[in-house]
C-alpha cells in the first residue's frame, strides 16, 4: 500500500545533456514491484509530479527524469540534503509470470523502470533480454547498468550513431532476439508497434496527465479490454491484451 | 482562554448531523474506497461521492488534466459505473468502512434521468446533492445550471422522488448566482451547495492546441477561494436554506473564513488530489484555528459576517 513521506536528496545528477539521476532517502516500504511511481510535491506547483522508480532498496530509490516542463526543470535544480514530500508506491507496477525468455524493451525515458524489473528479474533466474531505444548515440543512459547485470543488451538509436540503426522493433529483428514474453515502457507508438510485432503476451508500463495519481480523481483513466483502468491505480502496467490501441 | 472547554465542532444540515462541517467534495474523493486505504475516513462530517448519472460513462478522453497557477483544470466529464452499480455494488463496499453520512451527488443530461437517478440513489444518501453546473459535459448539467427556471424545474422533479434533503449544486459560470440560487430555494430546495468549478482553458503553445482534450475544463483549487467565499456570502444573504461551501479550500483556516461567508458545511476538493490526508488535516487543525479565534461552537460563526 502506497505512502506519503518525506525523502532527503542524497544525489542528483546529470545522466545525458536532459536525464537526471537521483537518489533519494526515506521509507520505501510501500514500494513493492517494478514499475510503481512517485509523485513528488513541488513548492509553487498546484499538482505533484509523477515519475517512475528506477529502483529500490531498503531506506533508498532512485528516479532518473527528463528535463520536459516546469517540474522537472525544478527538480533538475536540486541539490543533495533537500527535503521532498513523496507519495510512493504508486499503482500496479511489472508482475513475474512463468515464462524463462523475457526481453525487455524500453525507449528513451521509459528506459528507467525496466532497471529494477530487470534486476529482480535476473534474480528470480529468468533468461533476460534487454533492449534500447533512444534517438542517438548522446542520449544514451543506463546502457551499461544492464550490462553489469549480466543481462544480454542490444541498443538502437534512429541516428544508427550506436548500435542497430533504427527502432527497437528494428534491433530485436536485427540481433535476433528471441522471447516468450516482454515488458516495455517508452512512447506509445514504440509500445504498440511491439504490441503488434510481438506473438506472445507482455506487459506495458503506459503514461498519461494525472490529477491526484492515487486513483481518486478519474483524470487519468483509459478505456481498456476489461473496463475502465485509472492509469494511476490499475495501471501503469497494463496487459498488452488489455490496451485498447 | 477556552482552555479545558470543549471545543463543538459538530454542525446540522436538514437534520444530517456532522461530526464536523469537512466533506470531501464530489469528484475529488472518489467513492470513498482509495481514501479509506490512507486514514479512517469516519473522521470526516460527510463525504459527497463521486458524480452518479442514471448511465455508466467513460467521461470525456484523456488529458483531463492540467495545471494552472494554484489550481488545475479537470474535464473528466462524469466518469462513473451509473446509479444501479452505486447503489448495489460501491456504496455497499463503502459501508463496510464507513458509517458517516453519504451526500449523493447526482448528474443528468434531462429532467428524466436527474428524476430516475435521484429516485434510484434515495436509498443510499443521506442528501442528495444535484449536480446542475458540471462544465465538462455537453447537452446537460451546466445547461440546468445557467438558467433559473431550468433549475427550479430540475429542483421540483427531484423533490418528486426523494424524501431525503436536497441540496443544488450551483455554477459560478452565470451572471447572477443569486438569481438561480432564489430560483431553487423557491421550488424547494432544501439547501445549496456552491460553487463548482470555473470554465477555464490552457492551450500547449508548442503544439498549438488546447492542453485539455476537451478543448475547456473547470478551474478549482486555491486560485478560486475568493470566487467561491464571495459568491457563498451572497447566496447566504439572499437565501435561509443551508449551504455547502466549496472551492479552493486548502486550510483549517479557509474552513472559518468559508462558514463566516455563510456555509454550515465545507466542502474540501482539489486539495485532496495534491495531499490525500487533506481533508483529515483540515479538520485536525479546527481546534487550534478555533481557539485563535476565541470560537467555542463552529455553529456560532456560520454567516456571520
Amino acid at each position: 500500500m502506497a505512502n506519503k513521506g518525506v525523502f532527503t536528496i542524497l544525489s542528483n545528477a546529470p545522466l545525458t545533456d536532459s536525464v537526471w539521476e537521483m537518489h533519494l532517502a526515506g521509507d520505501t516500504s510501500a514500494v513493492t514491484h517494478a514499475g510503481q511511481f512517485v509523485n513528488i510535491e513541488l513548492e509553487g506547483l498546484y499538482l505533484r509530479r509523477p515519475i517512475s522508480i528506477s529502483d529500490w532498496q531498503e531506506g533508498e530509490l532512485t528516479i532518473i527524469y527528463k528535463v520536459v516542463g516546469e517540474g522537472t526543470a525544478r527538480l533538475a535544480q536540486m541539490k543533495a540534503g533537500v527535503e521532498l514530500d513523496l507519495l510512493v508506491g504508486l499503482g500496479n507496477g511489472f508482475w513475474s509470470v512463468p515464462e524463462e525468455r523475457v526481453v525487455l524493451v524500453g525507449g528513451g525515458v521509459g528506459v528507467p523502470p525496466l532497471y529494477g524489473l530487470a534486476r529482480r528479474l535476473m534474480a528470480e533466474g529468468k533468461s533476460v533480454s534487454v533492449v534500447l531505444g533512444f534517438n542517438t548515440a548522446a542520449e544514451i543512459f543506463l546502457c551499461q547498468k544492464f550490462e553489469e547485470l549480466g543481462a544480454r543488451v542490444v541498443v538502437a538509436t534512429m541516428d544508427g550513431s550506436a548500435g542497430v540503426k533504427g527502432t527497437v522493433i528494428d534491433a530485436i529483428r536485427a540481433e535476433s532476439v528471441e522471447y516468450d514474453y516482454f515488458y516495455s515502457c517508452g512512447p506509445l507508438p514504440m509500445l504498440r508497434a511491439l504490441c503488434e510485432q510481438s506473438s506472445g503476451e507482455g506487459q506495458v508500463s503506459l503514461e498519461e496527465r494525472m490529477g491526484c495519481g492515487f486513483g481518486i480523481c478519474m483524470g487519468c483513466t483509459h478505456e481498456t479490454h476489461s473496463g475502465h483502468k485509472r492509469i494511476c491505480k490499475e495501471g501503469p502496467v497494463l496487459l498488452k491484451s488489455d490496451v485498447v490501441w | 482562554m477556552v482552555e479545558n472547554k470543549i471545543l463543538d465542532k459538530s454542525v446540522e444540515l436538514c437534520g444530517v448531523k456532522l461530526d464536523n462541517p469537512i466533506v470531501p467534495a464530489s469528484g475529488t474523493f472518489g467513492f470513498g474506497e482509495e481514501a479509506a486505504e490512507w486514514y479512517d475516513i469516519n473522521v470526516l462530517g460527510a463525504i459527497s461521492i463521486k458524480g452518479t448519472t442514471l448511465h455508466p460513462r467513460f467521461g470525456n478522453p484523456t488529458p483531463r488534466i492540467a495545471e494552472t497557477p494554484s489550481g488545475l483544470l479537470n474535464a473528466v466529464g462524469l466518469q462513473n459505473p451509473g446509479v444501479e452499480a452505486v447503489v448495489t455494488k460501491v456504496v455497499p463496499e463503502l459501508r463496510k468502512v464507513y458509517k458517516k453520512p453519504i451526500v449523493a451527488n447526482v448528474s443528468g443530461f434531462s429532467l428524466d434521468e436527474y428524476r430516475e437517478c435521484c429516485r434510484r440513489i434515495d436509498e443510499v444518501a443521506d442528501i442528495i446533492e444535484v449536480n446542475i453546473s458540471c462544465p465538462n459535459v455537453h447537452g446537460g448539467g451546466l445547461a440546468f445550471g445557467t438558467d433559473a427556471a431550468m433549475a427550479a424545474k430540475v429542483t421540483e422533479e427531484v423533490k418528486r422522488v426523494t424524501t431525503k434533503p436536497v441540496f443544488i449544486k450551483l455554477s459560478p459560470n452565470v451572471t447572477d448566482i443569486v438569481a438561480i440560487a432564489r430560483a431553487c430555494e423557491d421550488a424547494g430546495a432544501d439547501g445549496l451547495t456552491l460553487i463548482n468549478t470555473l470554465l477555464g482553458m490552457r492551450i500547449d503553445t508548442r503544439r498549438r492546441r488546447p492542453v485539455l482534450a476537451n478543448g475547456t475544463g473547470g478551474l478549482s483549487g486555491a486560485a478560486v477561494f475568493p470566487v467561491a467565499v464571495r459568491m457563498v456570502y451572497q447566496v447566504a444573504h439572499a437565501c435561509k436554506i443551508p449551504i455547502m461551501g466549496c472551492g479552493g479550500v486548502s486550510s483549517s483556516a479557509d474552513v472559518i473564513e468559508m462558514m463566516m461567508a455563510g456555509a454550515t458545511a465545507v466542502q474540501v476538493g482539489s486539495a485532496n488530489l495534491r495531499n490525500p490526508y487533506a481533508s483529515k488535516e483540515i479538520i485536525e487543525g479546527l481546534d487550534a484555528e478555533m481557539e485563535r479565534l476565541g470560537i467555542t461552537s463552529l455553529k456560532e460563526i456560520i454567516g456571520i459576517v
